[in-house]
């Protein structure tokens, strides 16, 4: 009765935009957004390359409160040109992770919410893009010091290259069923190491390793949460409310070191031993 | 596919450290050398090509699994040692890395988690008053540029055709983006940030210095007397000037990410 | 990609702004805002190119004789069919009218 309910009053999240994500997840009423597209400032790369830019470079930035308490969050689109980032949405990003710790320095707790939905650097604006990943992470490491940085990977785009490396940085970390959270895009595996390596096709063998349940059962994520706007700000909040005092897992060497040496790295790869890898020292 | 396996982040690191022996308990992969820069103690560290690496797709020098945490280690152990010192040593970090490891070990366990960890060392280090210095002497590609020196608060480049910045290499940027390479090329001489070339990269502003050598694989004293000199300098620059990110906000071609953030400052 | 302009008879300035849609593959982005009485101004820049007459008809059947709110219209289209930007245009004048 209580599931039929449940599904009957769910509202998708990976169905909606990064602006009705942002307003699902924040306190109700509470959303300002900062560089609204009205500001319109839009990629200064895409034009010359022939590509149309979005108003606001496929990032929405607002302020607001979770259960009362000051946050800023930032939602990627991954509507637009994958959720790549470039240098204004990447700008857009690591400044209001830049100035949400600069708020605590001056006493005030605002704490971050990233919705990452983004296939890493926009290539066609590359070097930038690297640059403003690089700076997002250096600004997630300064914040997470004093306020949770909580990523979410909802799906369907997934999080992939520099800023998988950012969503493993946060101080905790969601993933729903629709999220793949890995480093390479598979089209780049394939190219780089060949299809006998990665068959970037095969989309039950790369769910299977980079897949949300996946990687939450290796421990790699904090939670597993279903597609629905209302269960993930629940879980934002609980997290906010006892955010525990776990060393974050990018400081968790010791562990990830013992577990690489013991692991048998001649057989290739499957998700089954990563499994077994990653829960046997849990159990 | 041959490749010839670069020894120019080993040979710099050599040189730079006069040879002092190296910090066990790392891969072979990691090279991690206490020597002095300017008379005080510093830590290098430098990925290097392992062709007996436990994970096949990290022999050539590539940041990986093993690479990525053990940067972590050897960072942490800086951070721990200099808790309580009123001057934090400096890092120095040589970058020679032709890119992160593509396969499917890496994916399957996790290299993003890896090279979080080199990124949250280094930061970290940088957010404890460690001067961190990148010298750029091969590659500095995508993934592995983010784990091995992109933290790092002065970037100094050599100019050689073979110090290259980039996100991705051409033949898969040129596949990912629907193009072929000529188009990738043709759109990247008139943008900058797409470029391969170090000029190209140099005017993002993210570089603090350039410096031209005689000999890029295997520095001779000139050389390393030069380079030296820099690094020093950029040591001295960042007691003076702060350890954050923002001197490389500066250039023309990074207009937009300085608006961006007036404007979130304004709106804040 | 082409960037074309046009403009219609229009009433009252509209009270607000609106925006919606993504400039995603076969999607578009469009921004209304309050503009000078007795004007609608649209700027399209879409990917596709050859398309202004396209675009003329359709603003046309939208707009012509229909009185519609004085508005700057920017459009950033990703190769909308004609029913997709109707729906989108649509939208956005309903969210005028809403918020």
């Amino acid at each position: 009765m209580s599931d039929l309910n449940a599904l009957l009053h769910s509202r998708s999240f990976v169905e909606l935009g990064a602006r009705q994500r942002a307003s699902a997840l924040l306190d109700q009423g509470s959303l300002r957004e900062l560089l609204d597209p009205f500001a319109r400032v839009k990629s200064p790369w895409l034009e010359a390359q022939g590509i149309v830019a979005q108003a606001d470079d496929g990032v929405v930035v607002a302020k607001g409160s979770l259960g009362g308490r000051p946050a800023v969050l930032a939602a990627i689109e991954g509507g637009f040109q994958g959720g790549s980032l470039g240098e204004v949405g990447g700008a857009k990003i690591a400044g209001a992770l830049e100035l949400a710790a600069e708020d605590n320095r001056n006493g005030i707790p605002t704490c971050a919410v990233l919705l990452l939905e983004t296939g890493g650097v926009r290539l066609q604006e590359a070097n930038l893009g690297l640059a403003a990943i690089a700076e997002v992470q250096a600004a997630i490491v300064e914040l997470r010091q004093y306020q949770p940085v909580i990523g979410v990977v909802a799906g369907p785009v997934g999080c992939f290259g520099g800023m998988s490396i950012a969503a493993a940085l946060c101080s905790h970390l969601l993933v729903t069923r629709e999220a793949r959270l890995g480093l390479n895009g598979p089209q780049v595996i394939e190219q780089e190491a060949g299809i006998e390596e990665y068959d970037s096709r095969d989309r039950p063998f790369i769910w299977s390793l980079t897949g949300g349940e996946q990687r939450f059962a290796c421990g790699l994520v904090d939670a597993y949460v279903a597609d629905d706007a209302q269960a993930i700000r629940e879980r934002l909040l609980g997290i906010l409310e006892r955010p525990g005092d776990a060393l974050p897992r990018s400081r968790q060497y010791p562990r990830f070191l013992d577990l690489l040496g013991r692991y048998d790295a001649a057989p290739q790869a499957d998700a089954a031993a990563v499994r077994a890898l990653y829960q046997g020292d849990q159990a | 596919m041959s490749t010839v396996l670069s020894q120019r982040g080993l040979n710099w690191l050599h040189a730079l450290t006069a040879d002092a022996a190296g910090q066990s308990g790392y891969p072979a992969s990691l090279k991690v050398v206490d020597a002095p820069l300017a008379g005080r103690p510093a830590r290098y560290l430098a990925v290097v090509p392992d062709a007996d690496n436990r994970f096949p797709r990290a022999r050539h020098g590539e940041v990986g699994l093993l690479e990525g945490w053990s940067l972590g280690q050897a960072l942490d152990e800086v951070i721990a040692a200099d808790r309580d010192a009123p001057v934090k040593r400096a890092v120095v970090a040589v970058v020679d890395v032709p890119s992160q490891a593509y396969g499917r070990r890496e994916e399957a366990l996790g290299i993003h988690q890896a090279l979080a960890g080199a990124v949250d060392g280094y930061a970290r280090a940088r957010l404890a008053g460690h001067p961190v210095i990148a010298l750029l002497v091969g590659k500095a590609m995508s993934g592995a540029f983010l784990a091995h020196g992109y933290q790092a608060n002065r970037i100094v480049a050599l100019r050689d055709p073979g110090v290259m910045v980039h996100a991705m290499g051409k033949e898969s940027a040129a596949r990912v983006t629907l193009r072929t390479v000529d188009e990738l090329e043709a759109f990247a001489a008139k943008v900058p940030p797409m470029a391969y070339d170090l000029d190209s990269y140099a005017s993002l502003g993210l570089l603090w210095e350039t410096l031209s050598v005689e000999r890029i694989e295997q520095p001779g004293a000139e050389d390393l007397a030069r380079v030296r000199a820099c690094l020093e300098q950029a040591e001295a620059d960042i007691r003076a000037a702060g350890t954050d990110l923002r001197g490389r906000l500066g250039a023309a071609n990074r207009a937009a990410s300085r608006r961006v953030r007036e404007l979130l400052r304004a709106q804040w | 990609m082409e960037t074309l302009s046009f403009e219609f008879p229009a009433g009252q300035p509209a009270r607000q702004r609106a925006q919606v849609g993504c400039v995603g593959s076969g999607d578009l982005e469009v921004l209304l805002e309050p503009g000078p009485a007795g004007r609608l101004s649209i700027q399209v820049v879409t990917s596709v190119n050859g398309s202004a007459e396209r675009w003329r008809h359709l603003f046309e059947r939208m707009f012509a004789g229909s009185n519609p709110p004085a508005l700057n219209v920017d459009i950033h289209d990703f190769g909308a069919t004609p029913g997709v930007v109707r729906l989108r245009l649509e939208q956005a004048l309903e969210e005028l009218s809403h918020v």
